[in-house]
């Protein structure tokens, strides 16, 4: 349509401020991470009497995270490239399974040396290079980061005092500490991780490092990991991320709760968001990308869309509507019901005279803007309200409270105030509300929580469904002779027992498939046609091995086995 | 085997080939520990004489032995490599230090690619050809107890390194282990063992009290040694930690003095002072449930705000999604009950099943004795899908969740990682933890255990 355009830059704009919210959820463990490596750093050149004695330890952030793995990657490469802006630049984050051949030693060196030779000026990387290259190949050990560290800080003090500063922000301490981010801590091997250790505190008086461990189940780990021997060489400070549920709780209120962000999701579609969040895997990334999906299905296929976006734009777009977009106002559901509450030469008028229903309409979404703005801060009320009575009638946390009001009017559930009534009420009882909310859950909860076997299967018995080819169109339980020949084969295995004999299974392919060919009765061609079936024949049984739908077995020979019973 | 007997302590370091000035400061160094380097000095004898090929040193950890060698290498200025053998994770690296700290890079870049004993053998000769040895060169191995773990020849090489490069060099290999341990069993030069035993409650309190606080007078901090090793010595031997443990509660023995209400010498009300937050160290601060920094605020908080200090033990909880509650509860089950009762724990209709054959005979030992037996993932799947309270779909989150439980170690992967089509678990989990887990989603799991019924 015309103004698909239009909606998809409406679209974009929305998904852009998405980023931007999830770009400042780690803002806080960020900040005090980096006011401990600052400190450190600045601790360790005081010479008292207390300083020194407690020199000979490693200074360690231990990071809890979350179970949610997937999503902390985020979290370290935004923690990475904060260090190296304000803090040092020397930073090096590693993961278990990058240790395999060289070992982890020499994969931080590589880390280390290698990306402060980029961010120098080109001056000074040959010099590097040449030294490196000497030690490098003979020397894989802490003692050439050592030199090398010596040499960077060397020649920053005596730098040239016109040269300038690349990041102007960071403040640059005599000796910028050395951070060293291991990303998984229990995915390494205890016996590595302990030597490093041991290791690095044999050099700790002339190199300024700094350990952060992230952490996913619980900071115990340390003690399963660590012996006494090497965790007494370690000083470990304990750095809680906000829980999960907590930082669900964040994003919903930036997000959902809010008149800011026009795109709304429905009672439906946020309990299954929640339900894959509180059910399956505990990632606030999986829920935000939910949302993402939402948005971008509720543009593509609402093409009232158009109007979801700041009153004055919203305001704007409803003179541009199309008679097409009008007469599609004028089927929804909620108007349909505005409708028959008004007098019926008011009613006439509506169905007849589009500038008049485009003035309406101005009025209908002035009065859902402003439903939104009351609801939030009334739901917010009730939400202090309610929140601490026992047993939680109306929920703890005020997501649960908004997925009440979102399904049905919570005065159902108690007494309460007109002032509430009035206010809170869900959004299906707002004309053109389908504008703004987006309710498929069904086309979410396919997207997000996919099962994979029943897409398989649905793909073998009916390929009509995806392939769209008029030919494969057949009745239910049948399938067509020119269906694919992986499509035959799995119909016919799907009548036989546990172990199904290859040869039969053979014979009854090729008479399906001659049926669709016709049959030619030419003695040559027919060996050569036999061939080619037999040919394809196994090709077929073997991308249903392949898919794990049967398996060769040794009970009988020339049989193969069956896996699966029932479809889904 | 040769082993060398201490003589009397107290003894004064003397030596004819070094300056007595030299040997005191050496030996202000290392107090309670001059017989040994007694012992050393005259094992080295003179400078340009062989000395003997290989000593072994031995005692438990912080008893000097690293330290006392590194001072008299330094003191008397002697050629030295020092090398730790947690570093050397091949061989090359060891030799590559060696001919590093004795003949330069140039020598240890002569060394190919992955060299081998008689490459370094061969380029040692070479090289000591060309720069002989005035005095005697010592090699210095720390953590040696590694080196049983690598090759089965290095180690009676580099006893007998001495003879194989025909150089004036001694290995003196560091360790906590005793020399029986490393004896190959092929038999190899006996080395000189010479041991470091621990310290005593006297001579700890000699050491501690070297490394005075400067504002303070000796006998002030001497007290405060004494106070400290009275709580920590029955636990505590290492030096190490009772060092690091001085320093961290040196400021809290001081608070009342620096507040006026005490003088230096009032020790009875000093020692009430301080004593039951040594107590307190002991369970914290010692154990490393908590970090020195963390002491340390904790010290300058005020008695009543500091409350209870949560240790790094006391995290143990661990916050899951509801499924995979359910798939770790499943493959707790799947471990430890065997696999032919599974019928009568989770199908509704299990007909009648015979005790007799149920319960075998001779089966004492229980399960949770033998720790957790690796299943296959549809065992795992099945016993899922009958325990979770409400219908689920096979979607893709839940086997991606199967995998998430094996990266947090609370799963084992048993099966190679090639093996696609039927992989192998273990439960990895303690029973305290299931039990906590299971609380928390209502399911009774002891119901369900084979070795509870």
């Amino acid at each position: 349509a015309d103004n698909s355009e239009i909606r998809f830059k409406l679209c974009q704009d929305l998904w852009h401020k998405i980023r931007v919210l999830q770009d400042e959820l780690n803002r806080k463990i960020l900040d005090s991470l980096l006011d401990f490596t600052r400190k450190c750093s600045s601790t360790r050149q005081h010479s008292d009497w207390a300083s020194q004695m407690r020199a000979s330890e490693i200074p360690t952030a231990a990071l809890v995270l979350g179970v949610n793995v997937p999503d902390h990657d985020m979290t370290f490469q935004s923690l990475s490239e904060l260090l190296q802006q304000s803090v040092t630049p020397h930073v090096a984050s590693v993961q278990a399974k990058e240790c395999g051949g060289e070992g982890l030693l020499a994969l931080v060196l590589e880390r280390l040396m290698d990306t402060v030779v980029t961010v120098d000026d080109e001056e000074e990387e040959e010099t590097e290079q040449t030294s490196t290259q000497l030690h490098k190949s003979v020397h894989c050990s802490l003692s050439t980061l050592c030199d090398w560290y010596n040499a960077k800080t060397m020649k920053s003090k005596t730098g040239t005092p016109g040269k300038k500063r690349s990041s102007p922000v960071r403040d640059d301490p005599q000796q910028p500490p050395v951070v060293i981010i291991f990303k998984d801590l229990e995915a390494f091997n205890p016996k590595v991780l302990q030597d490093f250790i041991l290791i690095c505190s044999r050099y700790v008086e002339r190199l300024p490092l700094m350990f952060i461990f992230g952490i996913a189940t619980s900071p115990s780990t340390i003690q399963h990991m660590l012996p006494h021997s090497v965790s007494s060489l370690l000083c470990i400070e304990l750095f809680q991320s906000l829980s999960c549920t907590q930082h669900l709780a964040t994003v919903i209120d930036k997000l959902i709760l809010t008149p800011q962000f026009p795109f709304k999701l429905n009672g439906k579609v946020m309990q299954v968001l929640m339900s894959i969040f509180l059910y399956h895997d505990f990632s606030v990334r999986n829920f935000i990308k939910g949302v993402q999906l939402a948005l971008l299905e509720h543009f593509h296929s609402q093409p009232l869309s158009v109007l979801c976006c700041k009153k004055k734009e919203a305001l704007l777009n409803v003179m541009q509507l199309s008679h097409h977009d009008l007469e599609s106002i004028r089927h929804l559901l909620s108007f349909r019901r505005y409708v028959e509450k008004q007098e019926p030469q008011e009613q006439l008028n509506l169905f007849r005279d589009d500038t008049h229903l485009k003035e309406v309409c101005q009025k209908l979404i002035k009065d859902l803007r402003k439903y939104h703005k009351n609801y939030y801060p009334v739901l917010r009320c009730l939400h202090t309200l309610t929140s601490s009575l026992p047993r939680y009638p109306l929920g703890k946390q005020v997501r649960e409270l908004h997925l009440i009001c979102l399904e049905k009017n919570v005065w159902e559930n108690e007494d309460y105030q007109t002032a509430m009534k009035s206010h809170l009420s869900p959004p299906e009882s707002q004309t053109l509300n389908e504008v703004c909310y987006y309710s498929s859950s069904a086309t979410v909860r396919r997207h997000l929580n996919a099962t994979p076997r029943t897409s398989i299967q649905a793909a073998l018995s009916s390929p009509y469904y995806y392939l769209q080819n008029e030919s494969l169109k057949t009745e239910d339980g049948t399938v067509s002779n020119a269906a694919p020949d992986i499509c035959i084969a799995y119909k016919l295995h799907l009548e036989c027992g546990r172990l199904i004999n290859l040869y039969d299974w053979l014979e009854a392919y090729a008479t399906v498939v001659s049926a669709a060919e016709g049959n030619n009765p030419d003695s040559d061609n027919v060996r050569k046609v036999e061939e080619v079936k037999h040919a394809r024949f196994i090709q077929a049984v073997s991308e249903l091995e392949f898919l794990g739908f049967i398996k060769s077995t040794k009970q009988k020979t020339d049989h193969v086995a069956r896996l699966t019973w029932g479809g889904c | 085997m040769v082993v060398v007997v201490l003589g009397a302590p107290g003894t004064i370091l003397r030596s004819v080939w070094y300056e007595e000035e030299r040997l005191l400061r050496v030996a202000q160094q290392m107090p309670c520990r001059e017989v040994q380097a007694g012992m050393l000095l005259s094992l080295m004898g003179q400078p340009q004489q062989y000395s003997y090929p290989s000593i072994f040193i031995y005692g438990h950890r912080a008893s000097g032995k690293s330290h006392v060698m590194h001072v008299l290498l330094k003191e008397l200025e002697l050629p030295h490599a020092t090398v730790s053998c947690v570093e050397c994770v091949s061989v090359a690296l060891l030799f590559e230090q060696v001919l590093l700290s004795f003949f330069g890079c140039d020598a240890a870049s002569l060394l190919p690619r992955s060299p081998s004993l008689s490459d370094f053998v061969r380029i040692y000769r070479q090289q000591c050809s060309q720069s002989p040895a005035k005095q005697t060169r010592y090699i210095v191995m720390e953590k040696a107890e590694l080196l049983r773990d690598t090759d089965a020849n290095l180690l009676p090489a580099l006893l007998r390194l001495q003879e194989l490069v025909e150089d004036n060099v001694t290995i003196i290999l560091l360790s906590e282990i005793v020399w029986d341990k490393f004896r190959p069993n092929t038999g190899c030069f006996e080395p000189l063992l010479l041991h470091f035993p621990d310290y005593s409650k006297g001579e700890l309190q000699q050491i501690l009290s070297q490394d005075r606080h400067p504002s303070y007078t000796a006998e002030f901090y001497s007290s405060y040694i004494n106070i400290l090793l009275g709580v920590f010595y029955s636990v505590c031997r290492d030096l190490r930690e009772l060092r690091h443990l001085a320093a961290l509660n040196f400021s809290k023995f001081c608070e009342p003095l620096a507040e006026g209400k005490v003088k230096e010498t009032d020790t009875h009300k000093l020692w009430r002072n301080i004593e039951p937050h040594l107590k307190k160290a002991m369970q914290t601060v010692y154990l490393r449930e908590v970090s020195s920094l963390q002491w340390e605020q904790m010290q300058q908080m005020e008695e009543k705000e500091s409350g209870a200090l949560r240790g790094l033990s006391a995290h143990t909880h661990v916050e899951l999604p509801y499924y995979s509650k359910f798939l770790l509860i499943a493959a707790y089950l799947a471990s430890y009950n065997p696999a032919r009762t599974d019928k009568r724990f989770f199908l509704k209709h299990h007909g009648k099943i015979k005790k007799t054959n149920f319960l075998k005979k001779n089966e004492k030992t229980s399960n949770h004795l033998l720790g957790p037996k690796p299943f296959p993932l549809d065992r795992l799947l099945a016993i899922f899908y009958s325990v979770v309270d409400n219908r689920v779909a096979p979607t893709a989150s839940i086997f991606s969740q199967i995998s998430s439980l094996v990266t947090l170690q609370l799963l084992t992967q048993v099966s190679h990682d090639d093996q696609l089509d039927a992989p192998k678990y273990k439960c990895a989990v303690s029973m305290d933890f299931i039990c906590a887990i299971s609380r928390t989603v209502n399911f009774d799991i002891v119901k369900y255990l084979y070795d509870f019924l």
